[in-house]
């Protein structure tokens, strides 16, 4: 045999080294993130990503469209915690109108994205724990998720894409009953998250692992431009609900869980402590809610109650030059940034003046995340990268926009 | 030049000390601090800021294009510094005709897809980076779709006209 095989060794003396494509349609790539590994036997030497296969050109989109109808855009870009992003994109928005929105709808809007917060890592820790090998995990936690996505459901009608925060307020007055359904809820949360550490915290395969996997230096992480739990879970103690308090974060009570060991064990550490957390102040929010109107009194931007448009000459007129030439917003930049359930998430929106955004920017945590990933796998064996993988948790829809 | 509003500032003031013509122009606006860079200083001025200054996290790198006008695009630098918890954001004005500037993944590694991804979407080259191929479009795509003169459909397909 004169020809070589494919996967011939590059010098001699090296044993073959072969390329692995993971994905792009990989259940454990979660979504189609296509992973390229050359592996020495079982050992990771090469790690490459390559994304980009659910690009949908929403920043293009978001140029097109007034700035009210970009809101729905929003929501698919991080479909597993659509209101983060909806609240990212309307406060830059507000911020560049100069809008204040009422105090009821900003403790909503907290309250809404803690349970998003809830819904986001219960999703990844079914998911990621059903990679490593826990089945069961998946269920208890698809049980719990299907109880927030009926709060979603009873507020916007809407389980996942809910669009329910609009520039200046709420879509929609909070409905009747919601209290007591939050309320049986969030009682019975840290229980719940109690039976997920059962089944995981000191199972000795899931220490096996998940314990020392995917550790990289928090210098490197920060250079790499990883934000969110994974930062914490390697030492720093930064959350942008501390840091740059936005929408009324000030007032409640919760604590920033960190630990220093910044392995896949120590990610899970932390994210379960958050969902313990996000549940305190969803339920400050819940017995502090106050009451008033659900979105601001601006006429030239927030929609008219139907209501009022069928008595009022005024708010018909209104409602017709919003929904048929949008609202023009005053020139100029901000950049808003937002602690999501994977990170900073930020919106750099350029105004020129116009009803139509100029330009959005969106700054997504799973993007930063994922360019640590090749750090994270190489030198480690194959079986690791799945775990790192699903400690990452990063949603395609936020990488590729 | 800083502006004289600029100059209490301790970031811009130590920037404007450092390298006086580094800094073109600067404003104060809803709360956020924006400074002009000149292209060619932006590589020394970045790691001035990060090793000098603490902006040890690049939080994105972006692009604005303002077709027709000259220089037509504006590559912006979100940068963030924990320990200060403060954020700035740098700017560099460039030509249509020589959309060129260096790259900055030298001083932040996390540079290198969001350089790729403008150089992708808007066809600004950034000199130096190490790997400076489409991120997000297939590789053989023609165009730079967020470049504003490029149509929302595309140029190659029509999907309005059954005839075209």
């Amino acid at each position: 045999m004169s020809e070589k095989p494919a996967n011939a060794p590059e010098q001699a003396g090296c044993r073959p080294r072969m390329t692995l494509n993971l994905g792009p349609q990989h259940p454990s790539t979660h979504g189609v993130l296509r992973l390229m590994v050359e592996l020495d036997g079982e050992t990771i030497v090469k790690a490459e990503c390559e994304i980009g296969y659910l690009h949908t050109g929403i920043e293009k989109e978001c140029e097109q469209k007034y700035y009210q109808q970009a809101v729905t855009l929003t929501d698919r870009v991080d479909y597993l915690a659509p209101l983060a992003n909806n609240l990212c994109y309307c406060l830059a928005v507000e911020r560049l109108l100069g809008l204040e929105v009422p105090p009821l709808a900003e403790w909503m809007r907290v309250m809404l994205t803690e349970l998003t917060r809830l819904n986001s890592h219960l999703v990844w820790l079914g998911t990621h724990a059903l990679d490593v090998g826990a089945m069961s995990v998946f269920l208890y936690c698809f049980r719990e998720r299907e109880d927030i996505l009926r709060i979603f459901e009873m507020f916007s009608g809407q389980r996942m894409m809910t669009s329910y925060f609009r520039i200046g307020g709420l879509a929609l007055e909070p409905p009747r009953g919601w209290h007591g359904v939050v309320k049986k809820f969030i009682d019975a949360f840290p229980g719940r998250v109690d039976e997920y550490e059962d089944l995981l915290t000191r199972n000795p395969i899931w220490l096996r692992r998940t314990k020392g996997v995917g550790w990289v230096s928090l210098e490197d992480l920060l250079d790499c431009g990883v934000t969110g739990p994974m930062l914490r879970a390697a030492g720093l103690a930064w959350d942008i609900r501390k840091a740059e308090p936005y929408s009324g974060y000030q007032r409640f009570d919760f604590r920033v869980p960190t630990r220093t060991e910044g392995d896949v064990y120590a990610r899970y550490q932390v994210r379960l402590e958050e969902m313990r957390q996000s549940a305190r102040i969803v339920e400050q929010a819940r017995e502090g809610m106050p009451s008033g109107p659900y979105k601001a009194d601006a006429p030239k931007v927030v929609l008219p109650d139907r209501e009022r448009m069928k008595t009022d000459m005024e708010a018909l007129i209104h409602h017709f030059k919003i929904v048929t030439e949008g609202f023009r917003v005053p020139a100029g930049e901000v950049y808003q940034v937002v602690e999501s359930p994977r990170g900073e998430m930020g919106y750099y929106v350029v105004s020129d003046g116009t009803a139509r955004a100029y330009r959005v920017h969106m700054r997504t945590p799973s993007f930063g995340n994922l360019q640590a990933v090749p750090k994270m796998i190489e030198g480690r064996i194959l079986a690791d990268c799945i775990a790192v993988l699903g400690s990452v948790d990063f949603v395609l829809g936020d990488v590729d926009r | 030049m800083l502006p004289d509003s600029l100059r209490e500032q301790p970031v811009p003031a130590a920037l404007e000390a450092w390298d006086p013509a580094a800094i073109r122009s600067g404003k104060w606006d809803r709360g956020e601090l924006t400074l002009e860079i000149a292209p060619e200083k932006i590589v020394e001025v970045a790691r001035y800021l990060k090793q000098e200054q603490q902006f040890e996290r690049l939080s994105a790198v972006t692009a604005v294009d303002w077709h027709p006008a000259e220089p037509r695009f504006e590559v912006v630098y979100n940068l963030h510094s924990v320990g200060r918890n403060q954020r700035l954001r740098l700017k560099c004005r460039l030509n249509g005709q020589a959309a060129e500037i260096d790259s900055v993944t030298a001083v932040w590694r996390s540079a290198d897809w969001y350089e790729r991804e403008v150089f992708d979407m808007f066809g600004v080259v950034f000199r130096h980076h190490p790997d400076l191929r489409r991120l997000l479009m297939p590789e053989n795509w023609e165009g730079h779709p967020l470049r504003k003169d490029y149509p929302v459909h595309g140029y190659k397909y029509r999907y309005a006209d059954p005839e075209g």
